[in-house]
């Protein structure tokens, strides 16, 4: 089992970025007035932010603008920064890693190690776990995580199964050595059997290019059509993944540290679509304020869900009081983790808005 | 647990469900528009209401709802 406690580490920061460019679900003309009142309704994802297009702004773009204001407001000597993990599905190249481009980019030594992690929707909880095990057995002053996801560069227009859920986001969070920290506690597990539940088949080492077929879009179904270049969702299968194993999961790791549901200030859950959070809640007997949502800005912003829900949503409350958070990811994988994280007055800086 | 009780459970969550019109041997895919958010909504509500999971196999081997309501109380047992 992967249950585990990191000492000594403090999460003293967080920001986020997203693109200009801001899409109405209501104006998504693919399905009928009626079909998107439903979506919307349903899911709870009205608007969402996307990049303008393959070759403009990148994930790594988005997550530069983050780590730089957020070092900028906690006036980081950069020299000091030991660690940067960059965790994301849509890397800059397929070689080299982004970590290190962004290392460089953002004013890094090179003593900093930096490396990329190629998870989805559970990528914010493992990504943290990592780099606070290593900020945690290095004893590093200061160490930088960087999540975040352009999906829409993979959710073709005539693709209702996945094109209004999902927006673009990339968050920064900043992580410090301090023996006074609040241990932060995980439960991280995994189940390779549903690897097809969520799949872009070609462009890898398996499939790698068809010159005929890689970029044909045909149709699947009534309203779905994709390449085998744009992501392939099973609907149902995820949602019944979620609905078993994600309560279990939380459970399990407040059980391990003898906590109950109740002593949970906030539930942040992976923002999937609103009938499956809410269905989470419910099992988990929370109440509607004690969940927030960024899904009906923002859309599913796959990666950056949880550090974005926490920027948008939680903000005043990060930076003044004592919080108790239990974070939760879930999805392609498949993949998935909660965590316990208590944080103290920690920076939040201002959603950025990419120029 | 009543097939009933489910069948009110359903009419309330699907709003252009009128009360009383469903049945258990009512047909759910002709009864009201079966599409693919629909069926999300239903997999909600029976682990909301039931704290049972149906998968997609489970439904697409059901006819009635009565057939539904004997897979849920088949898995909460």
């Amino acid at each position: 089992m992967a249950i585990f406690t990191v000492p000594n580490v403090r999460l003293t920061g967080l920001a986020g970025a997203v693109p200009k460019k801001e899409i109405s679900n209501w104006d998504y003309d693919w399905i009928t007035m009626e079909e998107r009142e439903l979506f919307i309704k349903q899911t709870g994802i009205e608007k969402r932010r996307v990049v303008e297009g393959p070759g403009k702004t990148t994930t790594s773009d988005l997550c530069f603008l983050a780590a730089e204001k957020l070092m900028d407001e906690l006036n980081w000597d950069r020299s000091e920064v030991d660690c940067l993990i960059f965790a994301s599905q849509s890397r800059d190249y397929i070689l080299p890693q982004t970590s290190t481009i962004l290392q460089d980019r953002l004013g890094l030594p090179k003593t900093c190690m930096s490396f990329d992690i190629g998870l989805g929707c559970s990528a914010y909880v493992y990504s943290l776990s990592t780099i606070a095990t290593h900020v945690s057995m290095g004893k590093f002053k200061k160490a930088l995580l960087l999540v975040g996801d352009t999906s829409s560069l993979s959710t073709p227009y005539r693709d209702k199964s996945s094109y209004p859920l999902f927006g673009d986001a990339a968050t920064a969070t900043a992580l410090e050595y301090d023996e006074n920290a609040a241990d932060m506690h995980f439960n991280l597990q995994s189940d390779g059997s549903g690897w097809e539940a969520i799949v872009i088949p070609d462009a890898g080492a398996r499939n790698h290019f068809n010159m005929e077929t890689s970029f044909k879009e045909v149709k699947v179904s009534d309203g779905i059509y994709r390449s085998p270049t744009n992501v392939h969702l099973d609907g149902i299968k995820i949602f019944n993944f979620s609905l078993m194993e994600v309560s279990k999961n939380i459970k399990k790791l407040l059980k391990h540290i003898d906590k109950s549901i109740d002593e949970v200030d906030y539930l942040v859950l992976h923002q999937a679509n609103k009938m499956i959070n809410e269905v989470i809640r419910k099992k988990m007997k929370v109440a509607p304020e004690k969940v927030p949502y960024s899904l009906d800005k923002l859309g599913n912003t796959s990666c950056a869900t949880i550090p974005v829900t926490m920027v948008t949503q939680m903000s005043d409350v990060l930076k003044s009081n004592k919080v108790n958070s239990l974070i939760c990811g879930f999805g392609v994988g498949l993949s998935w983790g909660s965590a316990w994280i208590e944080t103290e007055g920690i920076h939040v800086s201002d959603l950025i808005i990419e120029e | 647990m009543k097939i009933e009780d489910f069948i009110s459970a359903i009419e309330e969550e699907f709003d252009d469900i009128e009360a009383g019109v469903l049945k258990p041997e009512s047909e759910f895919r002709e009864s009201f528009e079966w599409n693919s958010i629909n069926a999300l909504i239903f997999i909600a509500l029976v682990d909301t209401e039931y704290d049972v999971t149906i998968t997609a196999d489970d439904i697409a081997s059901a006819v009635t709802l009565q057939d539904l309501f004997n897979i849920i109380i088949s898995k909460s047992e």
